[in-house]
């Protein structure tokens, strides 16, 4: 069961790395395109996500 | 051959190099201070995993309908790109220190020595098999990854690949040319340029495999890398600006 735990957690710190905010907007950001069929819709969670991420760490450093 | 083949090899070859880099310290130091042999050995083990974890997912990927592997794909090299990404812009505007390979090379050698239990010549050397053995999966499973999705999305797997053995060779070669770490080699400018062209593609691949359609399609690529580019060199720009207020 530990093992199954270690292989799992494995894989999520790979994929995920260390903010699950921006994967997970990601998904969200792909489900509204899917929906909307809307191109812009991804370059803008892009910017949207990194800004958001960056403004953390300035946020936590100060 | 096209500008997305060229983008693809690029891609590769830069994150390769860079990850090539940084498992040749940690190769470099259990080899000099504890068994050559041993460290070589559990490169190759390590070479002969990732192989099968790229024949495993390579072809399993080549099943999908492509709407669906781009969406997968496009997904997951968005998050990887993103990560290698903020990383870098972090690096660049100076919120995080510059990973200095001098620095992992001594750490790497004092650990090695610490661990004690050195075999006499000519034996197994089992720290030296497993640190070697862990450094080089580690660091090779997301250029692995990088190679067969990327590859597989543009059905140029062969590509991806050679320009992953080329970048593997250039450091191998370099490596053992001046055999030290390669501390001066621009690793940062490198994992950003990495970075913009994973986020860039993601981001492409990802709304065409959501069913979205790009202006102009493929030569929206054109557009979307030096946007990116431009985005993520403008955060590194307001960045070091409230790195420079906070000092003040």
């Amino acid at each position: 069961m530990t093992r199954v735990r270690d292989i799992g957690a494995a894989v999520w710190d790979f994929v995920v790395g260390d903010d699950w905010v921006t994967a997970a907007g990601v998904v969200v950001a792909l489900a509204v395109t899917a929906a909307t069929k809307a191109w812009w819709i991804m370059p803008l969670a892009v910017v949207a996500l990194l800004g958001f991420y960056l403004w953390r760490v300035v946020r936590d450093r100060e | 051959m096209s500008g997305s083949d060229i983008a693809l090899a690029l891609a590769v070859f830069l994150a390769c190099a860079v990850e090539a880099v940084e498992a040749l310290t940690i190769v470099l130091a259990v080899g000099t201070t504890r068994d050559w042999p041993s460290a070589f050995g559990g490169v190759g083990a390590a070479a002969l995993a990732l192989a099968v974890v790229c024949a495993a997912l390579g072809p399993a990927l080549t099943t999908l309908p492509i709407s669906a592997l781009r969406l997968v794909v496009g997904g997951l090299l968005l998050v990887f790109g993103l990560q290698w990404l903020r990383k870098a812009i972090l690096r660049a505007a100076g919120y995080k220190a510059l990973r200095d390979e001098a620095a992992e090379f001594s750490l790497e050698s004092k650990a090695a020595v610490a661990a004690g239990g050195l075999a006499g010549h000519g034996r197994f050397d089992a720290y030296s098999f497993t640190v070697s053995f862990k450094g080089v999966l580690l660091e090779g499973l997301e250029v692995a990854f990088i190679v067969v999705t990327f590859g597989a999305n543009q059905h140029r797997v062969p590509l991806a690949a050679a320009a992953a053995g080329a970048a593997i060779a250039v450091v191998v070669a370099a490596g053992f040319a001046v055999r030290a770490p390669l501390a001066r080699v621009p690793e940062n400018a490198m994992k950003f340029v990495v970075g913009v062209l994973l986020t860039s593609f993601g981001t492409f691949w990802g709304a065409e495999g959501a069913g979205a359609h790009w202006p102009g399609g493929d030569a929206a690529l054109a557009v979307l890398v030096p946007a990116v580019l431009l985005v993520a060199m403008g955060f590194v720009a307001a960045l070091r600006r409230s790195v420079v207020e906070v000092r003040a």
